[in-house]
C-alpha cells in the first residue's frame, strides 16, 4: 500500500524512528544527524541524500523543539545570537584546518581519532561529574523560570572562573548569569572551531559548553543550543536542497514522528532531575564514541559488517536512553503526586 | 527585470526548506492542540490517578 507514492511500511518506520530521535533531541538538544544520517546510509541511500535529508530533518525538529523550549522560558535569544556569531567564525577557521590536513593526507585519521576522543572525553567528564555530584549537583529546578537566579553552588567551577573575568561589556543572561561578551564569543569560537574541524553539527559540544563554561542552567543550555541549530540546520539543508539532494519522502514522516517526540523530550526536561539528564547525556556520548570507533575500525580493516554493528550500537543507545528518559519522567510524575502528602506527614 | 537572476535550484531549495518549515509549524500547532485536549488526561493516567 502506498501513500503519496511512498510505501506505507516505510512511512510508519520513518515516523517511529522520528519519534525516538525527537524525544532525544527535545531532551538533550542534540542527536539528530548523529542518528539519522548513519541509518539512511545503512539503508542504502546515497551519501548526499542521507546527509541533506538528515540536515533538513534536524532543521524541522529544531524549529519544533525550540518553540517548545521557548514556551517553557528556556531559550536565551541574546546568548543564542552571540553563539551563532562566534560559532560561524570558528567553523570557518576549523574548515581551514581540515583542508590543510586533507592536503597532507591526514584528515581522515586525525578527524576520526579526535571525534572518538572528544565524544568519549565529554561523555566521561559529564557522567563522572553527575555521578560524583549526586543529588546535590542537580541544582536547578527544571520547571523554574529561566530568569530565576542561580545558586552559586549550582555553577560549575570552570564557569565561575570564566565569569570572574570581568572584561566589559558584561552580559546578563537567563538564570541571573553575568559573563563578559568576549568570554561568550571565545567559547562560541572554540565550539565552532571543533564543529568545523570535525564536520559535525556540534550540539554535543555546545550544550555542555554552555553549562560548564558559561554557567547557564542545563535546560537553558538545551533550549539555546536548539535555537542555534535552527539556523545552522536551515542554512545547511538549504545549500544541499539547491542541488536537489533533500528527499521529502524521508523528511516528512521523520518530522511527523519527531514533532511528537520533541514535545515529550522538552516536557521531560521539566520533570527529570538535572543530575539524571547529565548521566543520560554522558552515557549517550560514550556509546556514540564506541559506535564511531567501531565504524572507523571497520573502514580500516575493510569489514562492512562493522558499519551495521556501529548502527546497532547507536540505535540501541537511542532506545536505551530514550526509554530511561520516559521511565524517569513517569517516576517523577508519580513522585510529585505523593510529595505533598509526605511533606504534610513531616 | 532588474538584471537579477535567481537560479531554479535556489528557488527549488527555498521552496523545499519552506515546506519543511511549514510542516514543522503545523505539526507544532497540531500537536499543541492535541496536548491541550488530551495532556491532562494522559498526565493523570501516568500519575496513576
Amino acid at each position: 500500500m502506498e501513500v503519496f507514492g511512498v510505501a506505507l511500511s516505510l512511512l510508519v518506520m520513518f515516523s517511529g524512528f522520528g519519534l525516538l530521535i525527537g524525544l532525544l533531541f527535545g531532551f538533550f538538544g542534540m542527536g539528530g544527524s548523529f542518528l539519522v544520517t548513519p541509518a539512511l546510509l545503512v539503508m542504502g541511500y546515497k551519501t548526499d541524500v542521507a546527509v541533506a535529508s538528515g540536515l533538513a530533518f534536524v532543521f524541522g525538529t529544531s524549529v519544533i523543539a525550540t518553540l517548545k523550549h521557548r514556551d517553557l522560558g528556556q531559550v536565551d535569544y541574546k546568548l543564542g545570537v552571540l553563539m551563532i556569531a562566534g560559532t560561524t567564525a570558528g567553523i570557518e577557521v576549523g574548515k581551514i584546518g581540515l583542508h590543510w590536513l586533507q592536503d597532507i593526507g591526514l584528515a581522515n585519521t586525525v578527524v576520526s581519532v579526535s571525534y572518538v576522543f572528544l565524544l568519549g572525553a565529554i561523555g566521561v567528564f559529564i557522567t563522572y561529574n553527575a555521578v560524583k555530584g549526586g543529588d546535590d549537583d542537580g541544582g536547578v529546578s527544571h520547571d523554574a523560570d529561566g530568569d530565576e537566579e542561580l545558586d552559586a553552588d549550582d555553577i560549575p567551577d570552570i564557569a565561575k572562573k570564566i565569569q570572574s573575568y570581568r572584561v566589559p561589556p558584561m552580559m546578563k543572561l537567563r538564570g541571573g548569569v553575568r559573563v563578559s561578551l568576549w568570554m561568550i564569543l571565545s567559547v562560541a569560537f572554540l565550539t565552532g572551531l571543533l564543529s568545523g574541524f570535525l564536520g559535525v553539527g556540534g550540539g554535543f559540544i555546545r550544550m555542555p559548553a554552555l553549562f560548564y563554561l558559561i554557567g547557564v542552567p542545563v535546560p537553558v543550555a538545551v533550549g539555546t543550543d536548539l535555537f542555534e541549530i535552527v539556523f545552522s540546520g536551515g542554512i545547511g539543508s538549504f545549500l544541499y536542497a539547491i542541488d536537489g539532494a533533500v528527499d521529502l519522502a524521508i523528511v516528512a514522516p521523520l518530522l511527523a514522528g519527531s514533532a511528537l517526540g520533541a514535545r515529550m523530550g522538552a516536557a521531560a526536561t521539566s520533570l527529570v532531575e538535572e543530575s539524571e539528564i547529565k548521566v543520560y547525556f554522558g552515557v549517550m556520548l560514550l556509546l556514540g564514541a564506541t559506535a564511531v570507533a567501531v565504524r572507523e575500525v571497520g573502514g580500516i580493516v575493510e569489514m562492512p559488517v562493522l558499519d551495521l554493528v556501529s548502527l546497532a550500537i547507536i540505535v540501541g543507545a537511542a532506545l536505551l536512553v530514550s526509554g530511561a528518559v520516559v521511565v524517569s519522567s513517569i517516576r517523577e510524575l508519580r513522585a510529585e503526586k505523593t510529595r505533598p502528602a509526605a511533606q504534610t506527614a513531616d | 527585470m532588474f538584471g537579477i537572476e535567481i537560479s531554479q535550484g535556489v528557488v527549488d531549495g527555498a521552496t523545499l526548506i519552506g515546506i519543511v518549515l511549514l510542516e514543522a509549524i503545523l505539526l507544532y500547532v497540531g500537536y499543541g492542540v492535541l496536548e491541550k485536549l488530551l495532556g491532562p488526561r494522559l498526565t493523570a493516567f501516568l500519575r496513576g490517578d
